[in-house]
């Protein structure tokens, strides 16, 4: 049986985990209690082994789906020949000051008959720790269907007519009429006994509830430029991915789904990138987040604090090092593509560039008058000498290359940025008190800029190029003028668009990464068509024009309910790789924040 | 040492090493009972706060119970580390099979296996042996309580 497709799935959360729900209704992937925790449903990764909690009508319907509005509480309607349901999927955020114990995570699932009857079929089929634990659920009486695992209690609590199925899960059938209602309420502990909320109205107001919490998170974002809805819910997406407790953003909520359909390229992508550092601190400073801002470069610096100067590739939500890998041949892998890998051993690589990512995020903090602590700035400044000993050194690059060490340009770029900001808040007086070696940050930062001119340079493309003295473009390059190495209206950097697209462009603006994507069959990576529209914004003039409508047409390769995953398959449109891609939605925030930008918020008009 | 001082010292530190235990029960996986935070549910909703008021709670409770592990080697006349572990294993049991099957009707908060969750009462019963809190609940109980006794009884010489 094929899984629903990437393309098919909507996110829910509440800032410690996320589930996938399909179209049709079926919570195919939740890891619970945290993004990076085995997971309770991987159905999306094996329909047989895997797992997943299906509420659908028996009838075929005709489904239509949204998220409440500003909100991450999704809503799918199924119409059948007899009548039509909706069912409410969330899992409820708990705040300070709320009435009432709460469970330490909640699944609620609330269903309501709108017209006519409809035969209502649920199947509730966990399967923890990666589908490799046996699932034994037993019913209590009242107090649910129960299954025990590892020290945790899953619990599930119904209005509605259950019984065991044959292969260890739950399964029902009932006919609901216009004005019923049904509530499944699926909860989790293992941190002493499990509080187990009360079902029926109580359900609903925990639904207002979040409800309310989302909209006044969402009111607070100040952007005012074109597509707002599209802006607002990758701020949303990009909350729902945020890590409540410590800040952490993750880039994805889940691990390998394949960026070649069939393919090897499936990784775990449930951890935090420090690449992603600078992109992420913008968009929530862009949008006027600035307490999220903050707090994702607070927990950047925490978690780079015990390995500085050096850094790993990624951490986890709590700022451990996670080294391992490993396969889990039991699942069969997205459309079979195998194997399913958790754990990344990107994490050892060396990503120069990663460097300045975390100096350009902590220096948004200084611009905007932010606090920095003296034993951050200290950091700063040893990340930058480590800098100045390492700049020339091969790397695996932004990418996380697996075939060796080269020479990026991307990489010197970031280390030239972090260099040129790091003497940016000496100028400041920010790092005042503090021994840096400036000397030497502005003689590096001089060869870096003229190894950046002369050697990563093609003067017979007429374009910058991806490895030093090489012959390929990367789309990474187009930050060249975002980090302000170049004006995005310099004839280098118009030829090196030019070049970009000319080599790495699909259709309606899609960009590929770079050339091996575009020969292994990998997808067009949804950041780098963003960074297009940015980088034509920066050009102003008819570049804004041209950058207006390209970002109309990346908007289209969102799903119906505007989330997009990490690439975007050029021949049908569809979503590849891991899903929701908080890069992606970056992309979008950044894109649209140079076009409000480019053009002022009072022309806010013209976009509708 | 006064037997008075002693008491309430020994009491605490015994108290501690049962949090500990438990504790340490937890994080292995072997139970989800986690006394603190039933006895801070007594006094607010919010879970943190149950855990931060529960371990002081409990530590009031320890030394009372502490308080009768003395008087009972007081009529005794005696305490050795085995009659503490004695009087464990009797406490142990009065928890399990008395405490346990009880404390949904004393506990405010708690729902019971007859009526489920409600609005007020949405907390996990403990079931038969507090085996609803994880198969191995009762071990975990009768070793903690164990410890407990045998730690009270060799120093209360």
């Amino acid at each position: 049986m094929q899984p629903a497709r990437i393309h098919d799935h909507a996110v829910i959360g509440d800032g410690h985990s996320a589930a996938l729900v399909s179209s049709a209704g079926s919570v195919d992937w939740l890891c619970w209690p945290r993004f990076d925790s085995p997971s309770l449903f991987a159905g999306l990764l094996d329909t047989e082994v895997g797992g997943a909690f299906s509420l659908r009508t028996v009838e075929p319907a005709r489904v239509t789906r949204w998220y409440l509005r500003d909100t991450n509480v999704l809503q799918t309607r199924f119409e059948t020949d007899s009548g039509a349901l909706v069912v409410t999927d969330l899992m409820p955020i708990h705040e300070a000051r709320m009435p009432g114990p709460w469970p330490e995570r909640e699944l609620l699932r609330c269903v309501a008959c709108e017209r006519g009857e409809v035969m209502l079929e649920v199947l509730y089929a966990p399967r923890p720790d990666y589908g490799r634990a046996k699932p034994l659920v037993k019913q209590e009486g009242r107090l649910g269907w129960r299954l025990e695992q590892g020290g945790w209690l899953y619990t599930l609590r119904a209005d509605f007519p259950l019984g065991p199925a044959p292969d260890g899960g739950v399964r029902g059938r009932g006919l609901l009429r216009a004005g019923q209602r049904a509530h499944f309420s699926l909860t989790a502990t293992d941190d002493g006994p499990a509080v187990l909320p009360p079902l029926g109205h109580f359900a609903w107001e925990r639904v207002e509830r979040t409800v309310a919490a989302w909209r006044r998170w969402a009111a607070r974002c100040r952007y005012a430029g074109p597509y707002r809805d599209a802006v607002v819910r990758s701020a949303l997406a990009l909350k729902l991915l945020s890590f409540g407790p410590s800040g952490a953003v993750v880039a994805a909520a889940t691990t390998s789904l394949p960026e070649v359909l069939g393919g090897e390229a499936n990784w775990d992508y449930r951890y935090c990138w420090v690449r992603d550092a600078s992109f992420t601190a913008r968009a929530f400073y862009g949008l006027g987040y600035e307490a999220e801002a903050e707090s994702f470069v607070s927990w950047l610096l925490g978690a780079t604090w015990l390995t500085q100067p050096r850094m790993n590739v990624l951490y986890d939500v709590y700022g451990r090092r996670r080294l391992g890998e490993a396969p889990l041949p039991h699942l069969e892998g997205y459309a079979g593509s195998r194997p399913v890998r958790v754990g990344n051993a990107a994490a050892t690589q060396l990503q120069l560039d990663s460097y300045g990512e975390v100096i350009d995020a902590a220096s948004q903090v200084a611009r905007r008058g932010g606090a920095l602590g003296r034993d951050e700035l200290r950091m700063l400044v040893r990340l930058g000498e480590f800098i100045t000993m390492k700049w020339d050194a091969p790397d695996e690059g932004i990418w996380e290359s697996r075939t060796g060490r080269r020479a990026h340009t991307f990489s010197r770029l970031s280390c030239w940025m972090a260099l040129e900001r790091l003497l940016e808040l000496h100028g400041r007086g920010v790092l005042r008190g503090i021994r840096r070696p400036t000397e030497r940050f502005l003689e590096v930062r001089e060869r870096l800029r003229e190894e950046l001119r002369t050697r990563a340079w093609n003067r017979w493309l007429r374009s910058y190029v991806r490895v030093l003295d090489g012959d390929e473009v990367d789309a990474d390059l187009l930050l060249m003028a975002w980090y302000g190495f170049e004006d995005a209206r310099s004839e280098r950097m118009r030829g090196t668009h030019r070049r970009i697209v000319e080599r790495l462009g699909a259709r309606d603006g899609l960009l590929f990464r770079n050339e091996d994507d575009r020969r292994e069959g990998e997808g067009a990576f949804g950041v780098c068509g963003f960074w297009s529209v940015g980088f034509l914004a920066k050009q102003g003039g008819e570049g804004l024009e041209v950058a207006e409508a390209l970002f109309r047409r990346q908007l289209a390769y969102a799903n119906d309910v505007g989330l997009y995953a990490e690439e975007i398959s050029p021949e049908t449109g569809e979503a590849r790789g891991n899903f929701p891609q908080a890069l992606t939605h970056v992309g979008l925030i950044a894109a649209a924040l140079e076009l409000e930008a480019a053009r002022p918020w009072f022309d806010a008009g013209a976009w509708a | 040492m006064s037997g008075l001082l002693r008491w309430v010292v020994w009491g605490l530190v015994s108290t501690v090493v049962l949090t500990g235990l438990l504790t340490g029960s937890q994080r292995l996986r072997l139970t989800r009972l986690n006394l603190p935070f039933l006895l801070g549910m007594l006094v607010t909703e919010d879970r943190d706060r149950a855990k931060l008021y529960g371990f002081g709670l409990h530590l009031v409770a320890g030394l009372a119970m502490a308080g009768l592990y003395a008087a009972v080697f007081s009529v005794w006349g005696r305490a050795t580390w085995w009659l503490g572990g004695l009087l464990g294993v009797v406490h142990a049991g009065a928890v399990l099979l008395l405490l346990f099957p009880v404390l949904p009707a004393l506990h405010p908060r708690m729902a019971s296996e007859s009526q489920g969750p409600t609005e007020v009462r949405q907390l996990e019963p403990p079931g038969l042996l507090g085996l609803h809190y994880g198969a191995r609940t009762p071990v975990v109980v009768l070793v903690i309580h164990v410890v407990f006794g045998v730690l009270l009884g060799s120093i209360s010489l």
